[in-house]
C-alpha cells in the first residue's frame, strides 16, 4: 500500500477538518454556556444570629427561621431567603437539626403526623426521624438527619453552614 | 372545486402526490387490524401514542401563549390561563391529563412490542430508538411537572434531582447541571422550562422520524 495521500483523500480530510472546526466554533461556546453551573464554585454561607436567647431553648424542638443570603441566577432578594432549622437540647446540649429529609429531599416537620408523636416526619414517602434526628429504622431515610453548626454569642444563639456528613 | 383546484396547482409544481402516496398507501395485514380480529388493538398503541403527542405538542404550544417560567409569576401565570381565560381549564387539562395518558400508551406499546418478541432481528435498531424516545418522552413529563412551580412541582423536583444525585461519582455533577445551581429555583425553572419547549421535542422529532421509517422499511413484523 502507498503511504501517499491521494487528491480525493486529502480534499475529503480537508473538507472533514473544515467542517468540524466550523462545527466545534459553533457548538463549544453554546456547551460550555450551559454547563456554567457546574464548574462554578457556591459561595460560602457565613454564621447568623438568629435572634433567640439560648436560655429559652427546651427540650421540645422548636422551628427557628433565620434569613441566609442567596443568589438564585437572577434573584438576589435583600432581605435574603428563609432558612428553617429545628432547635432544641438533647440532654442539656442546644442541636438545630435541617429540616432537609436524608431520603429525597422534601421537607420534615416536627409531630406534624398525629399517628407518629414525637418525631419528624417527611410526607412524601412517610420518612421518620426520632427527636434526636436518628432516622426511625424501616422507613426511607438511611441517614440521621444533618446538623447545622451553630455558636452561641451573648447568650444568643448563631446558626451556621449544615454539616455536611 | 376550488379546493381540488388549490391543490392541482400546487401538485403540478411540487408533484406531492408520489409524496403522500409512499407515506400513506400501504397494506395493513389482517393480523394487526381489529376489524378481523378484536384482540388486534393491541396494535394501536403506537399510533395512538402519536396521537396524544400530537396532543401534547399543541395544546403545550398555545399555554406557551400565555405561561411565563419564572419563580415570581409562573404560578400566577398557570392560575390566570386556567381561571381567566375562555377554555383554560379544557387546554390545560388536555395538557395535564394527556401528558399521563401519553406515557400509559407508550408504556402498553412497549409491553405489545415486548410480548409479540417484535424487538427482534431485524428490528432491533427501532427497540432501542424506541427506548431513547422512552427516555425522552420521561424527561418531557419530568422537566414539564415543575412548571406550574406549586408544592407538588417543587418538592417533586427535588425529589427526581435527588435520584439523580444518587448516581455513582457523577451524580453530584448531574444534580448541579439539572438545578443550574446548588438549589431548585429560578435557573432550574428556566432550564426545566428550555428542555420541555425546545430541546425535547426537538430531540423527539428525531427519534420519531427515524422510528416511522424503519417501520415502513422493515414492516409490521408478522403474527405470532
Ligand atoms: C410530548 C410530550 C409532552 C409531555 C409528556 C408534557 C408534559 C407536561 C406536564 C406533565 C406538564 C405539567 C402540567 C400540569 O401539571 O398541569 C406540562 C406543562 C407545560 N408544557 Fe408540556 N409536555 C409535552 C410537550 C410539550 C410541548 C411540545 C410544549 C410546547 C411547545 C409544552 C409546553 C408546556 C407548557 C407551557 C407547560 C406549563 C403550563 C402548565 O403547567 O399547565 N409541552 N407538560
Ligand atoms: S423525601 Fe422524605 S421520605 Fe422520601
Amino acid at each position: 500500500m502507498s503511504k501517499k495521500v491521494s487528491r480525493r483523500k486529502f480534499l475529503t480530510y480537508m473538507l472533514g477538518g473544515t467542517a468540524g472546526f466550523l462545527g466545534a466554533g459553533m457548538l463549544f461556546p453554546m456547551v460550555r454556556f450551559a454547563v456554567d453551573p457546574v464548574l462554578k464554585k457556591g459561595g460560602g454561607v457565613g454564621f447568623v444570629d438568629v435572634n433567640l436567647p439560648v436560655n429559652q431553648i427546651k427540650d421540645k424542638p422548636i422551628a427557628v427561621e433565620f434569613k441566609v443570603h442567596r443568589k438564585d441566577g437572577w434573584y438576589e432578594p435583600a432581605e435574603g431567603e428563609t432558612l428553617t432549622a429545628w432547635v432544641m437540647r438533647q440532654n442539656g446540649k442546644v442541636v438545630a437539626l435541617s429540616p432537609v429529609c436524608k431520603h429525597l429531599g422534601c421537607t420534615v416537620n416536627w409531630d406534624s403526623n398525629p399517628q407518629f408523636k414525637n418525631e419528624f416526619f417527611c410526607p412524601c414517602h412517610f420518612g421518620r426521624y426520632y427527636k434526636d434526628g436518628t432516622n426511625v429504622p424501616g422507613t426511607p431515610p438511611s441517614k440521621p438527619l444533618d446538623k447545622y453548626q451553630i455558636k452561641e454569642e451573648n447568650g444568643k444563639l448563631l446558626i451556621g453552614p449544615v454539616i455536611k456528613a | 372545486m376550488m379546493l381540488r383546484a388549490i391543490y392541482d396547482w400546487v401538485d403540478e409544481r411540487l408533484d406531492l402526490t408520489p409524496i403522500w402516496r409512499d407515506v400513506a398507501d400501504h397494506e395493513v395485514p389482517e393480523h394487526v387490524n381489529p376489524a378481523h380480529h378484536f384482540s388486534a388493538f393491541i396494535y394501536c398503541f403506537g399510533g395512538l401514542t402519536f396521537f396524544v403527542v400530537v396532543i401534547q405538542i399543541l395544546s403545550g404550544m398555545f399555554l406557551a401563549l400565555y405561561y411565563v417560567p419564572d419563580i415570581v409569576n409562573a404560578h400566577a401565570s398557570v392560575n390566570y390561563l386556567q381561571n381567566e381565560l375562555a377554555m383554560g381549564a379544557i387546554v390545560r387539562g388536555m395538557h395535564h391529563w394527556g401528558a399521563s395518558v401519553a406515557i400509559v400508551m407508550l408504556f402498553l406499546h412497549t409491553l405489545r412490542v415486548f410480548f409479540t418478541g417484535s424487538y427482534k432481528n431485524p428490528r432491533e435498531f427501532n427497540w432501542i430508538v424506541g427506548l431513547l424516545i422512552f427516555a425522552v418522552m420521561i424527561g418531557l413529563g419530568f422537566t414539564g411537572y415543575l412548571l406550574p412551580w406549586d408544592n407538588k412541582a417543587y418538592f417533586a423536583t427535588k425529589v427526581g434531582v435527588e435520584i439523580a444525585a444518587s448516581v455513582p461519582f457523577i451524580g453530584k455533577y448531574i444534580a448541579i447541571f439539572l438545578q443550574g445551581g446548588d438549589i431548585v429555583g429560578a435557573v432550574t425553572l428556566e432550564r426545566f422550562f428550555a428542555l420541555h419547549v425546545f430541546f425535547l421535542p426537538a430531540a423527539l422529532f428525531m427519534l420519531l422520524g427515524v422510528h416511522f421509517i424503519l417501520i415502513r422499511r422493515q414492516g409490521i413484523s408478522g403474527p405470532l
